[in-house]
């Protein structure tokens, strides 16, 4: 939802010569160099490149496993034996949310592929295809847009059936909205350029300006579209999660986590608040680093 | 101008009839067997094939879609979406009877977190310090980073169980509403706070305030006559995103707090399944969703002189599409 009022706001900063080259051609040392000024950016780059770390190889951040407990130590509060404490079954709660990144951050990533993949597509299509297929296509967008993605992703959920894919699939879906929105306002200001102009008089197809000078250049602000949905996608998956439309109880999932943890937060707060402060880290980290990207691409 | 009222109404209705289209082709077309997402998931199993019949009659689900589809949204024209299949009651009833609580959580909400966008971008422009300007522009995507579940629990933990000021669930009283309507306010006042930290900040550089400059004006009378008024316009262009802001967090916010109200009522028919409830709740939210855009979409122009200007000329393409 942030994501469209960012991308639309008030063009205070014009795209200069900059935003026509893209910007990872700058030179690495000098994006480096600009990174040891931003102390925060770079803690956030180090979190989610942790947290990546926790989903592929989980075992080598923790040694307890997400599914054994010792029922004689429950409820342990945070200590440094038992970072989170444990729950109710003395499983290790940090080891519970280690594993749960595998699941999170798959079902993030199938998500943010999904609303990437089809809303680009969809963008193109309708900011190049001409106007009919532009309004048929802009209409559907505002049905979308018009029930919160939420809302959406549970209706879908409910019928596609409970289980992690199912919501990455619904929380995907119910993005492609704003992101053909974002794609098509792009190309419709791409197609206008000097460039575009000169390819097809240098005789270059339709098809060969699309995929050479309007797809390349109509990009940017989709990627950082992309970059600021993934925190929102982790919210969404981990929402859903959390009001029991995901994985069945063993799973560590971080959503389900917070839920079960929920249930005894009167006694035992960390239960439920430690994986919550996990998570809402890792939602800030991806947020600031979308902001970077943002900033780079104007 | 009459044109660009038709082609909004117009619009706002196709919304809504697209809304109910979509609804019934997830709820009643795609799933293989209607009647079974009518019985709770537990009991599929028991029951007997007369009463799947005996269903399947009632609802027309022997009928063609077509059939079935038209009857729908007949019904649907007249405020009927037919009848909870968990408490038998009609659908309307049932969403009138826990809206006014959901009505009461949303507006508080809403209206504290537009106090606390307005105070966030205030001081952002008012302050002299560096530091204390980036501090507070951090504030509102902490606020949409942070989930609302976790917040929720937060707020219930330390001003219900550690401090008992307030009680921690139930649905009556003022008291109980204070704290969702902190949780709730928090997420939604995120987007608003952002877009105002930056209109505040456009319009403080602009011309005008040059010239109250010029004129000798305060730093404080210069935000406060000039800056406030024209920055605040901008607002209402997301009026829409903070409605579905509202909601999705209104769902969130009642499972925690235990709240009656719509988002709690949508969860539990999506638990149980109770198609005829989702859909009424979805063309309801769609409903207001288009209202909300078409009420912004036809009063924006006249709050702000310079759109009325071009929409005179002719439809501005800002209002069409560019700012929703």
């Amino acid at each position: 939802m942030t994501a469209e009022l960012d991308t639309f706001a008030a063009p205070t900063r014009l795209p200069g010569p900059a935003a026509e080259r893209p910007a990872f051609a700058r030179s690495l040392v000098s994006r480096l160099g600009e990174l040891a000024h931003q102390p925060i950016l770079v803690l956030s780059w180090i979190i989610v490149l942790v947290v990546i770390g926790w989903a592929v190889a989980p075992g080598l951040f923790t040694s307890y496993g997400p599914y054994t407990g010792d029922t004689a130590a429950s409820f342990v509060p945070p200590s440094a034996e038992h970072w989170f404490g444990t729950d109710r079954l003395g499983r290790d709660l940090f080891a519970r949310s280690v594993y749960g990144a595998r699941t999170t951050l798959t079902a993030t990533l199938l998500a943010v592929i999904i609303a990437f993949g089809v809303g680009m597509a969809v963008g193109l299509v309708a900011g190049f295809a001409g106007r009919v297929a532009d309004t048929v296509i802009m209409r559907v967008v505002d049905v979308f847009l018009a029930i919160p993605s939420l809302l959406l992703a549970m209706v879908m959920v409910s019928v596609l059936g409970y289980s992690t894919t199912n919501i990455a699939l619904a929380v995907g879906i119910s993005s492609i909205a704003s992101f053909a929105r974002v794609m098509r306002a792009q190309v419709l200001s791409v197609v206008t350029q000097d460039y575009v102009k000169a390819a097809y008089g240098l005789g270059v197809g339709r098809l060969g300006v699309m995929v050479k000078h309007v797809v390349p250049n109509s990009l940017s602000s989709v990627i950082a579209l992309a970059a600021l949905e993934v925190g929102t996608a982790v919210l969404a998956v981990a929402s859903l999660g959390f009001l029991g439309y995901g994985a069945p109880p063993p799973e560590p999932e971080w959503g389900l986590l917070v839920a079960e943890g929920r249930d005894y937060v009167a006694v035992h707060p960390w239960a439920s608040i430690m994986p919550g402060v996990a998570l809402a880290i890792v939602v800030i980290a991806t947020h600031r680093i979308s902001t970077s990207f943002r900033k780079d691409h104007r | 101008m009459l044109r660009y009222v038709t082609l909004k109404v117009g619009r706002a209705l196709f919304v809504v009839w697209a809304a109910f289209t979509l609804t019934f082709v997830l709820l009643f077309v795609l799933p293989v067997n209607p009647v079974d997402l009518l019985f709770d998931p537990a009991e599929i199993n028991t029951i007997p094939p007369e009463v799947r019949k005996q269903v399947a009659e009632n609802y027309g689900f022997d009928d063609p879609v077509i059939v079935q589809y038209l009857d729908r949204l007949g019904h649907a024209l007249t405020g009927d979406f037919g009848n909870s299949v968990q408490s038998g009651r009609p659908v309307t009833a049932a969403i009138l009877d826990v809206l006014p609580s959901t009505l009461v959580l949303a507006s508080g909400a809403l209206v504290l977190a537009l106090l606390i966008a307005f105070v966030i971008a205030l001081v952002a422009t008012s302050t002299r310090h560096a530091w204390v300007r980036n501090l507070v522009e951090a504030l509102p995507s902490g606020s949409v980073s942070v989930p609302v579940f976790l917040s929720g629990i937060l707020i219930l933990q330390i001003f219900s169980f550690r401090l008992s000021w307030f009680p921690a669930f139930g649905g009556e009283g003022a008291r109980s509403l204070v704290l969702p309507l902190i949780t709730l306010a928090i997420p939604v006042s995120g987007p608003i706070a952002q877009l105002l930290v930056r209109s505040f900040a456009t319009e403080f550089h602009s011309g005008y305030v040059t010239t109250s400059w010029a004129k000798g004006a305060t730093r404080g009378g210069i935000i406060i006559r000039d800056v406030f008024r024209n920055a605040s316009l901008p607002a209402f262009t997301i009026a829409g995103i903070t409605f579905g802001n509202l909601i999705a967090g209104s769902v969130i916010t009642e499972t925690v707090f235990a709240r009656k109200g719509i988002g709690r009522m949508t969860q539990i028919a999506i638990n149980t399944l109770d198609v005829p409830l989702v859909q009424g709740v979805v063309v309801l939210v769609a409903v207001s969703f288009a209202l909300i855009n078409l009420i912004v979409d036809l009063i924006y122009p006249l709050l702000d002189p310079r759109l009325r200007a071009t929409l005179a000329i002719s439809i501005p393409q800002a209002a069409t599409g560019g700012l929703r």
